[in-house]
């Protein structure tokens, strides 16, 4: 089932999150990010940061929850209980530290079916409470094709 | 000057063994929020058809990310990272979990000194993460 291609250039309403000393923690040990920037605020501050800084794929945090919420709008058609994550890309602008208060958009970038299975690239935009661009994901999720149960 | 600052172009990197447990996995769930089951629920896993619980994609990216960071001595530098997600990590339900070996070589480097990295991650001899670029900003 081709899903609707006239998603393509879509945008999503932004999504706020705040970033939290806490949460950057907890994910830095998750990864074994375990350079004191991402745990100690003094030493984040040494090094000429603002406060602890996130490890480099913390984004996906919010920035999959806000992408799921389009993944999940029944007009795009994409049955998530089939979906693989193909690719995914992170660009960072500075780095995201504790105390950002960030906003997502999620657009659609690209729909397109391939062998059968339906192919579709969702970007996040990330901008800070000043409105300047902090960072750029992309994510691509193919819907397999076939069955008709989860 | 870090490992990564010293390299030029067609340099490879000292490689890194990564271990993942099924602790990891639930660590990292609940870190990133990513509840799928199929990262930590065999019976779930292999109703779906996978061989049993795998790593999260984004863990063994996030893996290779902090790899590269290492390399460069600093952990903001990486300031791109870009990956296909070519096969799953199986982890087993054991203490040792599965191994992922992180590889690198600098592919470019450009006037300001970025370097452009091209990662390699293997699981049992094969690739896992596919086409994975990293941009890094030294010195």
């Amino acid at each position: 089932m081709p899903l609707d291609a006239s998603f393509v250039g879509r945008t999503w309403p932004a999504e706020t999150y705040e970033v939290a000393l806490e949460k950057i923690r907890e994910f830095a040990t998750a990864v074994g990010a375990d350079d004191p920037v991402h745990h100690d605020r003094d030493s984040a501050r040494a090094a000429g940061h603002p406060d602890v800084v996130a490890p480099t794929t913390f984004a996906v945090v919010f920035t999959w929850p806000a992408t799921k919420r389009v993944v999940d709008d029944p007009a795009l058609g994409l049955d998530f209980s089939r979906v693989i994550h193909r690719d995914q890309a992170v660009e960072l602008h500075r780095p995201l530290h504790a105390g950002d208060v960030v906003t997502t958009v999620v657009a659609v970038d690209d729909v397109r079916e391939l062998a059968g299975n339906d192919v579709v690239t969702f970007r996040c935009d990330v901008t800070d409470a000043d409105g300047e661009a902090v960072l750029t994901t992309t994510a691509t999720l193919v819907g397999r094709a076939g069955g008709d149960d989860a | 000057m870090s490992a990564l600052a010293d390299a030029a172009e067609g340099d490879a990197l000292e490689p890194r063994t990564a271990t993942i447990t099924r602790a990891d996995l639930v660590r990292y769930a609940g870190a990133s929020g990513d509840l799928n089951p199929i990262h930590w629920n065999e019976r779930v896993a292999t109703e779906v058809g996978l061989p049993g619980v795998i790593a999260h994609g984004m863990f063994t990216m996030a893996l290779a990310a902090r790899y590269v960071a290492d390399l460069a001595g600093d952990p903001t530098a990486v300031v791109t990272f870009s990956t296909r997600f070519t096969r799953p990590v199986v982890v087993p339900d054991d203490e040792a979990g599965a191994t992922v070996e992180l590889g690198g070589k600098v592919t470019g480097v450009a006037d300001d000194g970025t370097r452009t990295v091209s990662v390699t991650a293997t699981h049992g001899g094969k690739g896992v993460l596919g086409k994975a670029v990293a941009t890094v900003r030294v010195g």
